[in-house]
């Protein structure tokens, strides 16, 4: 096949997934764009194997089977609740996958035409140990962050002293190798260059806490975008430069989108360590312990919200962690049968990534324009009778908009403290991530429903049935 | 000027005339080359048409992304991380020759990786938009 030729089909195919994205504008166009953005990618790689150098059929075949079944049985067996480590598990394997196409063109570059071992085209060795830098930060980033999310290590920051200075001195030595490198073409730079950033991306994401994941898996997301970008660079393939872009793109405007939503700057959440705070005992919050809280049951919760003219629930990461999606919608039906309005509010880092909520209410067959944003429902909080927050807790906290001295103040919140009552589901007192009492627990017109969340649906299910 | 004189003469001018046009189209071969050569810098090379393409790109991306619904996000996410693994395009090059080396068995292991992501990320970002139905 002529170089033209391929180079048109590779055009076709970043179209492609220009469109797959861009038909995530609308839940009605978004499974044609999925579509879009699988056809982008069987002409990519129908394109590349009829290169002229391309002739081992039988093993990239047996490679596409082994990584297709696997990728195949994962996706359909997940859990929606376990999708943020799903993720973060998938861009692990863009960095390595990054890593490997890079070791692969160093050792035989006259494969891509950029020179022969040892005598690399100087602009394309740069981007090669860049594109290696990046992909192995992404890689072990990424396996910290799926560890953190799977609950296989603390998800409180590891925070230790010096931790600063270690990362900014293994930064420079990043730098130093890449001079080296490139100056040299010593193959051992390029080892060392690997171990180091590995080291590098493990001790980045080490320090970064739960609460903060969201931005996380988006930033790492970013991150597997710029390494193809920068192997796309040294293989002077336009379609890998495009589609890095476009994913690079797409992961920092998720990541800016998030760190919005909290009010912490990015560089903040990269040095991490945020909520480490908690564990000294939050400011203030021993006299606040002494006060009392009005507490009620199910069948208090279900009289309230029968009652009502209109209900708004506020669902957070709690939700997901009891999987009371599914009972919650059934609460919702009953409550709908009734003539309630009822509404859901999202908040942008509600759950551990970006529209985890909306996923999951999604599966329990919640009408999407039932699923409302934080800046569309905030206004509407004023005419709500009774708010439902369920496994939500920061993200409702007034002291954000009220409290200077508070580590949240600024954050954005749904301003469910407006309402006329507010129900709010718990295990217990615990402060939430950001370690900070909320203020709402101790007011008149809030009363608090202790329990866990999926069975405390479920009683108020059952009043439900029988009012 | 004797007759032989004229003939040894007459050679000389012809061979140097011949030297003469030798030159003038090695000359005019340079020209072409850096005709073609300058031609070619105007495009500017391979790393500023790379560039040119990567921030056109990155603006596309920029517009399009924020044109996305906050409530498609996490399929935002399945869908881009299955077409960064268009890296495959590079691992595929890799693995293709028919000889095995060490470049071959990275290859060939980006493509395992790769596919992996390919095939998961869509059919997990499938399974999701399949959930946004609108119900009857």
């Amino acid at each position: 096949m002529s170089s033209d030729l391929s180079a048109l089909l590779y055009l076709a195919a970043s179209v492609c997934f220009i469109m797959a994205l861009r038909g995530l504008s609308h839940p009605t166009t978004s499974r044609q764009g999925n579509i879009f953005g699988i056809v982008g990618m069987v002409l990519a790689i129908g394109t590349t194997l009829m290169a002229p150098g391309v002739v081992s059929f039988g093993t990239i075949l047996l490679g596409l089977l082994v990584g297709g079944a696997i990728g195949t049985v994962i996706a359909l067996r997940i859990k929606m609740t376990a999708l943020p480590q799903l993720v973060a598990a998938f861009h692990s394997l863009v960095g390595l996958a990054a890593v490997c196409v890079a070791l692969a063109t160093f050792y035989k570059p006259e494969a891509y035409g950029i020179g022969r071992v040892g005598d690399i085209q100087i602009s394309s060795l740069v981007e090669l140990a860049i594109g290696t830098a990046v992909g192995a930060i992404t890689f072990t980033g990424s396996v910290v962050a799926f560890a953190k999310l799977q609950g296989l290590v603390s998800g409180a920051p590891l925070v230790f002293k010096m931790q600063h200075m270690l990362n900014a001195a293994l930064g420079a030595l990043v730098v130093v190798l890449l001079v080296l490198l490139c100056t040299t073409q010593e193959p051992l730079y390029l080892w060392v260059l690997i171990a180091v950033t590995l080291l590098l991306g493990f001790l980045l994401i080490l320090p970064i806490g739960g609460a903060d994941m969201p931005v996380v898996v988006s930033m790492l997301n970013s991150y597997s975008g710029w390494a193809a970008c920068g192997i796309g660079f040294t293989l002077q393939n336009n379609l890998l430069i495009i589609t890095g872009a476009l994913v690079g793109s797409s992961g920092a405007i998720l990541s800016y989108i998030m760190c919005k939503a909290m009010n912490r700057s990015f560089i903040s959440v990269i040095l991490g360590g945020f909520g480490a705070e908690a564990d000294d005992g939050p400011a203030g919050s021993g006299g606040d312990d002494d006060r009392v809280v009005k507490s009620g049951s199910g069948d208090d919760a279900a009289f309230l919200m029968k009652n009502a003219g209109s209900v708004v629930i506020v669902p957070g990461y709690g939700m997901a962690v009891a999987q009371a999606q599914h009972t919650l919608r059934e609460m919702v039906d009953l409550l709908k049968a009734d003539g309630v309005n009822v509404r859901y509010a999202i908040h942008p880092v509600a759950g551990r990534m970006p529209g985890h909520m909306n996923v999951l209410l999604a599966e329990a067959s919640v009408p999407y324009d039932e699923v409302l944003e934080m800046d569309e429902i905030n206004r509407d909080f004023k005419s709500t009778d009774v708010v439902f927050v369920i496994g939500a807790n920061d993200i409702t906290n007034p002291a954000a908009k009220t409290d200077p001295k508070s580590p949240i103040y600024g954050m954005p919140i749904l301003e469910v403290d407006q309402a006329q009552t507010v129900l709010f589901v718990k295990r217990g007192m615990s402060a939430g991530y950001a370690g900070v009492q909320n203020e709402l627990f101790f007011r008149d017109n809030t009363m608090m429903l202790f329990g866990d969340a999926k069975q405390m649906c479920e009683k108020i299910v059952k009043s439900l049935e029988q009012l | 000027m004797s007759s032989e004189e004229f003939i040894n003469k007459a050679t000389d001018v012809a061979n140097s005339a011949r030297a003469l046009s030798d030159e003038v189209a090695s000359l005019a071969s340079e020209a072409s080359r850096l005709a073609i050569d300058t031609a070619g810098q105007s495009a500017g090379s391979p790393f500023i048409m790379g560039l040119t393409v990567l921030v056109l790109a990155v603006f596309v991306g920029y517009y399009v992304v924020w044109n996305v619904t906050p409530a498609l996000h996490s399929p935002l996410m399945a869908v881009t991380n299955a077409i960064s693994s268009v890296i495959i395009v590079g691992a595929l090059i890799a693995a293709g020759p028919a000889d095995v080396g060490f470049s071959e068995i990275m290859g060939f292991i980006a493509i395992v990786l790769a596919a992996v992501n390919i095939f998961g990320g869509f059919i997990v970002a499938q399974r999701m938009l399949q959930m946004f139905k609108k119900k009857q």
